[in-house]
């Protein structure tokens, strides 16, 4: 159901202006070295030229701390106050790149699946995404390995690519991205000729993922995960900023005798994570811990959801601060002989 | 091959040492920690003002421990962490040898503490002048100025202890914010669950802290939190006379003077 | 409207042998003082880990009093030397993060000092009830209760 509208340069600022009439936008902002969606007020305050955002968009549906809800001690018994999900305000996400937009594919897929969590689903229901093609990447973008692209549609409900006459390439992906082209339809034009293609960043193959699926199926006992966490300080920095990680903890918080629950970011990185509480860690070291990143956006997501939980947005290697290189350290992987497995007798 | 490459082979050729931890290219311009067991890799070690990771981080941990003898590549920075880890009793002298250089690029090969320490106790930490600068501006404000410059920062951080994770000192089998009967630092990243941990953070390295600034490098938000620790370095300075990581000497908060001055106790 | 005097929630932190004994002192002097401190008690100041003044202003206190045995009484020998240095660091660091050192009185206390303790707690109450409710950190602490009082 591609629609595709010419929308002059001038234009970006009427549907900015347009959409803020009623919604809340989220949108890049770049404050020193660090680029993350902050609510905006004004087109201006958009980063105009970043390759990605530090943190990525998923961090507007899926809070980094969410109260799911208050208690209160009352008469012996407990009050349970659940949050208002009437307030959640209709929102856009506005400058998302490609790769984050498909990686709300995962998260929903996540927060559906044998249970529909209606704190997340209210937000993503209220929320549109404008996402903006790249037409640059640094060597750290490998989207084209990981089922996305500069220019890839899904996930979005309006995709823009600027085209080098500066005007752009609307292409309406879903109903929601109608309804916001009927808020404006004026501004939509019939398209030029020009090719979208051109107009995108290359970004070379480097590995296949379903080649990568197959080949890890083989990989338990690959010395890699070894050698490769080797200098992984396990920290959460790249399960934070990515995309597609889910994982979370719940917290209870008390005062007194009320408190609220709450759902915080986690990662599988901490060895806290799987810490039992006799004190046995069934993934006791860095390279268990490794592995485990890998294998569940790239082979065990594959199986239960049928996609992986990565799209080669490449922040985890930006994050790292020891330079951990996901591409990289995939392609070896694709290329390991040390397997056991694989070894030849 | 230059004199630590040369170096570093020599001592795994020999067996003399089982792995050499060091630097090498990384991904995109930058530098990366190593560990290398083969001579021949050890030409594609190098040093420059790109290392700033403290790699004396990794030689605390299980997976290293168990290599056998350790030869590491190490700036000032990392050979105070040595030194401070060593008089914490967290190294054995006899599975570490010392490939240093100098802030003059002179390398030195420590094989034994006492050296290292000698060297090490020769320099002093120095809060560079932009973070001073930085310091001063804060204390300049009023109360409620610093109360709110801090809250807009912290209330950045997201909790991925990346600050953490890349400091040598940080390791602790089990840290403090996981520690949860009771709950000591909340979990959540809001603003209360970072101050905590940050001032919780600061408080425990006070008077360890090398200042290599590896906490700082590795916040993935360039979070200003390593302020705290250059801020209580300087003001250690003033109050006890200033601290060097060293086998002899006590850390400040683990000993004490019965003269020790301050005008606030009532 | 009526208008409520300000009645500062003091928290402070004794120990066990020298300040207890001293507060114990107070009142079987029969001295009257302040009642808007609430003691808690450890067996020395070098028990008193600094992340508990941070929940007591997280839950609401105005003010804190921390308060041990005079250098060299210490009955341990040596805990007050380690908590006075503790103490000078904290109090530098509270203090360039924002938080309001002014709030919390340090002293030492002797089991002998019944009418020092009187005065300690007097002057504390009435210095905090100038300064009013401190309510900047257990804001932070409380961040969901704005959320509450919209439902």
């Amino acid at each position: 159901m591609i629609e595709s509208y010419l929308l002059q340069s001038s234009s970006l600022t009427k549907l900015f202006n347009k959409l803020i009439e009623t919604r809340h936008i989220y949108a890049p902002v770049k404050k020193g070295m660090v680029t993350s969606f902050n609510r905006v007020e004004s087109l201006e305050e958009v980063a105009k030229d970043y390759i990605q955002t530090t943190i990525s968009a998923k961090s507007i549906l899926f809070l980094r701390n969410e109260i799911l809800f208050h208690y209160k001690q009352e008469n012996g018994d407990v009050k349970i106050m659940e949050p208002d999900l009437q307030r959640i305000p209709e929102l856009v996400i506005w400058g998302c790149r490609p790769c984050d937009a498909k990686s709300f594919k995962s998260l929903h897929s996540v927060f559906n699946w044998d249970y529909k969590d209606i704190i997340y689903s209210s937000r993503e229901a209220r929320s549109a995404i404008i996402s903006f093609s790249c037409n640059q990447a640094d060597e750290y973008c490998f989207c084209t390995s990981a089922g996305s692209g500069p220019g890839h549609t899904e996930g979005s409900d309006i995709l823009l690519t600027k085209l080098k006459s500066g005007d752009y390439l609307a292409e309406i992906l879903t109903e929601k991205g109608q309804l916001i082209r009927d808020m404006i339809p004026a501004i939509f034009e019939t398209p030029s000729s020009e090719s979208k293609e051109d107009n995108l960043a290359r970004i070379p193959i480097v590995f296949d993922t379903a080649g990568l699926k197959q080949k890890l199926e083989q990989a338990w006992n690959s010395e890699l995960w070894i050698t490769q966490s080797m200098r992984c300080l396990g920290c959460g920095a790249c399960a934070f900023v990515c995309p597609s990680c889910s994982c979370f903890d719940i917290q209870d918080e008390k005062h007194g005798k009320e408190g609220v629950r709450s759902r915080c970011w986690d990662s599988c990185g901490f060895s806290l994570f799987t810490r039992h509480t006799s004190g046995h860690n069934p993934r006791e070291t860095q390279a268990e811990r490794w592995r485990q990143r890998i294998m569940h956006k790239f082979s065990y997501l594959p199986d239960q959801q049928g996609f992986t939980g990565c799209t080669g947005c490449g922040r985890c290697s930006r994050a790292c601060p020891a330079d951990m290189n996901i591409r990289e350290h995939l392609a070896a992987l694709i290329n390991d002989s040390t397997s056991p497995e694989n070894r030849v007798a | 091959m230059n004199e630590y490459q040369t170096i570093a082979a020599g001592l795994l050729s020999s067996g003399t040492a089982a792995m050499v931890i060091g630097y090498s290219e990384g991904s995109a311009k930058r530098v990366r920690p190593v560990f290398f067991t083969r001579p021949e890799e050890a030409s594609t070690l190098v040093f420059d003002s790109r290392c700033v990771q403290n790699i004396a981080v990794y030689l605390t941990k299980k997976e290293i421990r168990t290599e056998g003898k350790i030869a590491i590549i190490a700036s000032l920075p990392v050979m105070r962490s040595i030194i401070q880890l060593a008089s914490e009793h967290q190294l054995s002298e006899e599975k570490i040898i010392v490939i240093g250089i100098t802030p003059s690029g002179e390398v030195k090969q420590f094989n034994g503490f006492d050296a290292l320490d000698a060297y090490v106790s020769s320099t002093t930490i120095e809060i560079e002048a932009r973070y001073r600068e930085k310091i001063e501006q804060v204390e300049k404000m009023t109360l409620t100025e610093r109360w709110n410059f801090w809250k807009n920062e912290l209330s950045a951080c997201f909790k991925c202890y990346a600050c953490r994770a890349a400091c040598p000192m940080c390791y602790c089998t089990r840290c403090t914010v996981e520690m949860n009967q009771p709950q000591w630092i909340p979990v959540p990243s809001h603003t209360l669950g970072n101050f905590e941990w940050h001032i919780m953070r600061a408080m425990h390295l006070a008077g360890r802290c090398v200042d290599c600034n590896a906490c700082a490098e590795a916040c993935p938000l360039g979070i200003p939190f390593n302020l705290l620790t250059k801020q209580m370095i300087l003001q250690f300075k003033k109050d006890f006379g200033g601290y060097n990581p060293s086998l002899k000497g006590l850390n400040i908060l683990s000993s004490y003077l019965p003269d020790d001055k301050e005008n606030f106790i009532q | 409207m009526e208008n409520k005097i300000f009645e500062p929630k003091i928290v402070a932190f004794v120990c066990n042998w020298c300040t207890y004994a001293g507060a114990d002192l107070t009142g079987t002097s029969r001295i009257k003082y302040a009642p808007n401190v609430k003691i808690v008690r450890f067996p020395c100041t070098g028990r008193i880990d600094f992340m508990l003044l941070l929940k007591a202003f997280g839950e609401g206190a105005d003010g804190i009093i921390v308060s041990g045995c005079h250098p060299n009484d210490c009955h341990y020998t040596s805990g007050n030397f380690h908590a006075r240095r503790r103490w000078i660091s904290f109090r530098s660091l509270l203090d360039f993060l924002g938080i309001d050192t002014g709030r919390i009185t340090f002293s030492w206390v002797s089991a002998a000092e019944g009418a020092k303790w009187a005065a300690l707690v007097n002057d504390t109450v009435s210095r905090i009830k100038e300064l009013g409710p401190y309510t900047d950190y257990e804001k932070v602490a409380r961040y969901y209760e704005e959320e509450v009082n919209h439902e």
